[in-house]
């Protein structure tokens, strides 16, 4: 996969970390996101996987340069993204789009469909001849039509709603979408309806998405690549089908194994890797593996020394000391 | 199966209607089943389908400005004798069986527990108010050991904590805790997991499993995840847009699924252990229960729609002693 190309998104030793403030004293730190490592290559999808306060999120929103790390770099298209100045900032903002989990909160309920969806034109000073026919055909391409043009984002449902918010970003034609949660807020009647709209739109325009979710499922649907992470770090990243087939870190098993599986059948005879407690708080994190505390294979070396992340087999990378010691 | 076994809930014809500004939403429409004792019941569908409304209806927990219109639930306190109608009762009757009898985990925590009173004092206080304890200093004792039944880790100093103090994980276990303190006959469990995270929903689901085998407990789940209902459930019923569409032992329903609404959900749930290439989506969006589809209320989504199922209500078909099915396909 490598020898393929270059990326076109690639995050080197980024972290994160927010600032816990006191009175007078900063008192600590939330580490989000601590020494993350990734690639996605043009036209496909990384599938980015973890629990809530994991810091999926706060990554999504670190490579599109929404917030400034704390070290690290991002590249994209081989740049450093947060040196970009100028033009070549404003063309990366461009490029690089979001959709956000709650299409509620992410329309201004005071613009009709038509000033949403052309605004960002306006401010990139796109020429476009007729406004109204270049709203129209983004509106189709989402499977809305003309009759949604002049009406408010109140008329609308969920899943409606995220379909503008789809049109208004493809209105820059973009090449790299961080989809944060793009169904959580939707029924699974309407987020297949979603799903299917944003494989499709890939396909076609040749786009590339991180896609962040909490549901494997749906993550294991759209992916091409899945990275796993626990407490602000990848516990484990490579090709989505042996990922999911053969899972190597015991995070990963038991995060598999805690989800029930559509199927009566399957769900109630499969072997599960039960974890005890919940995940700590990433302002003191554990030491050594952030996940030992909960391990049930934890060794003695656990708590001691961090492990490092290693290809265990070619494209798949694991964060674990059971695999580092091989 | 335990279908054979005695019933304890019986729901006959409920209707419950929310009188708001913008007009009357017609939330349950006709809601018959019913629970038998020591299985686990499931109502599953998607938001605003009437799943939660129907679970608050069985104790008048409705307020206004929802009323439930017609209907009966009747209450068998005992295996095989006369049953009563909680629909009938008085508040003050009511509230004798609430929380005893029948109690409740709601789906947050957060909300469920008072912040200002510590978790011993909030189990206590349900078994005081019931009468199965003289005072609130000899409920602490009995709060530890509930906290242990609940597999609460350390729970000598959880008794004393504040909500605040504790995870989402723990909070749903002193949650699950109250609930079970009065050794309730059905538990109504809505979307008891949903706030929480996936490794520790499972550990929850795990509790409640164990706890029923325990105490020999009848449960009503309330759910939109088709994988809990897999997991959990002897018997479902899939509701939409206020009425019950399907209702099945739980293999029979994911193996042969009959009824259009069915079908199309169970293929667009994604699943994480198969690889799947193209979801089936449902066309269309839930309808808006103030002007809701005269006749059947899923044909303007279905494939299969025919002339009748836009005017005529669909029956209620028994396609056999365990499955019935509301749809014209089937008459």
């Amino acid at each position: 996969m490598k020898c393929m190309s270059t990326p076109l998104v690639k995050v080197v030793d980024l972290k994160k970390y927010f600032p816990v403030k006191g009175i007078f004293f900063t008192k600590g730190y939330v580490k989000a996101v601590d020494g993350v490592n990734f690639e996605i290559y043009k036209g496909k999808t990384l599938g980015l996987v973890g629990e809530s306060g994991c810091g999926k999120t706060t990554v999504g929103k670190l490579v599109l340069r929404l917030l400034k790390p704390t070290s690290g770099k991002a590249l994209f298209e081989g740049k450093d993204i947060f040196k970009l100045r100028g033009k070549e900032l404003k063309e990366f903002r461009k490029k690089a789009q979001m959709v956000f989990q709650d299409p509620y909160s992410s329309l201004n309920p005071r613009m009709t469909i038509f000033d949403t969806i052309y605004e960002p034109v306006k401010i990139y000073k796109i020429k476009v001849s007729d406004p109204e026919k270049f709203v129209v055909e983004l509106l189709y391409r989402v499977g809305l039509n003309e009759s949604h043009l002049y009406r408010y984002p109140h008329e609308f449902s969920g899943g409606q709603r995220q379909r503008i918010a789809i049109a208004r970003i493809l209105a820059l034609n973009p090449e790299f979408i961080v989809l944060d949660e793009p169904t959580s807020a939707l029924d699974v009647s309407v987020q297949a309806q979603i799903l299917n709209l944003l494989k499709d739109l890939q396909k076609k325009m040749d786009l590339t998405y991180l896609f962040i979710s909490h549901d494997l499922g749906v993550v294991r649907y759209m992916s091409d690549y899945i990275a796993v992470m626990y407490l602000g770090q990848i516990v484990e990243y490579g090709p989505a089908e042996e990922v999911f087939e053969k899972p190597l870190h015991p995070y990963t098993k038991a995060l598999f194994s805690a989800i029930p599986i559509p199927d009566p059948e399957i769900t109630r005879k499969r072997e599960k890797l039960r974890v005890p407690g919940e995940p700590p708080s990433p302002i003191n994190p554990p030491s050594g593996c952030r996940f030992h505390p909960r391990c049930p294979f934890r060794q003695e070396i656990c708590n001691r020394e961090e492990p490092e992340f290693i290809e265990y087999e070619k494209g798949h990378y694991v964060k674990c000391h059971l695999y580092s010691r091989k | 199966m335990k279908s054979e076994h005695l019933p304890i809930i019986e729901v006959k014809d409920l209707y419950v209607n929310f009188y708001t500004y913008a007009g009357v939403v017609k939330a349950i429409d006709g809601v018959s089943f019913t629970i038998y004792r020591g299985e686990t019941y499931c109502l599953v569908g998607e938001t605003g389908c009437g799943k939660s409304v129907t679970a608050k209806s069985l104790t008048k927990l409705i307020r206004p400005p929802g009323r439930i219109e017609k209907g009966q639930v009747l209450y068998y306190r005992e295996p095989g004798k006369e049953p009563i109608d909680l629909l009938g009762l008085s508040e003050e009757e009511l509230r004798r069986i609430r929380g005893a009898e029948i109690s409740y985990i709601f789906q947050d925590p957060s909300a469920s527990l008072d912040p200002l009173y510590n978790i011993g004092y909030q189990i206590s206080e349900t078994m005081y108010d019931h009468g199965l304890i003289s005072s609130i200093k000899e409920g602490f004792l009995k709060a530890v050991d509930i906290l242990k039944s609940v597999l609460m880790p350390d729970p000598e100093t959880r008794v004393k904590n504040y909500p605040h103090e504790l995870s989402g994980g723990m909070k749903q276990r002193a949650v699950i805790g109250i609930s079970l303190s009065n050794n309730p006959r059905l538990v109504i469990a809505d979307e008891p997991t949903t706030a929480l995270d996936a490794t520790v929903q499972d550990q929850i689901m795990d509790l409640l499993k164990k706890l029923k085998k325990e105490k020999n407990l009848t449960v009503l789940l309330i759910t939109h995840n088709m994988g809990l209902v897999a997991d959990m459930c002897d018997r479902v019923a899939v509701m939409y847009a206020g009425r019950i569409v399907e209702e099945a032992d739980i293999y029979e329903l994911f193996k042969n699924p009959l009824h259009p609404y069915t079908k199309a959900l169970l293929k667009a749930v994604p699943n994480p252990v198969k690889k799947i290439d193209k979801l089936e989506s449902i066309p269309g969006t839930v309808p808006n229960l103030i002007y809701p589809p005269p006749g059947c209320r899923f044909h303007p989504r279905c494939q299969y729609a025919m002339e009748k199922c836009k005017s005529e209500r669909p029956p209620e078909i028994w396609v056999s002693s365990t499955h019935r099915v509301s749809c014209w396909l089937y008459s």
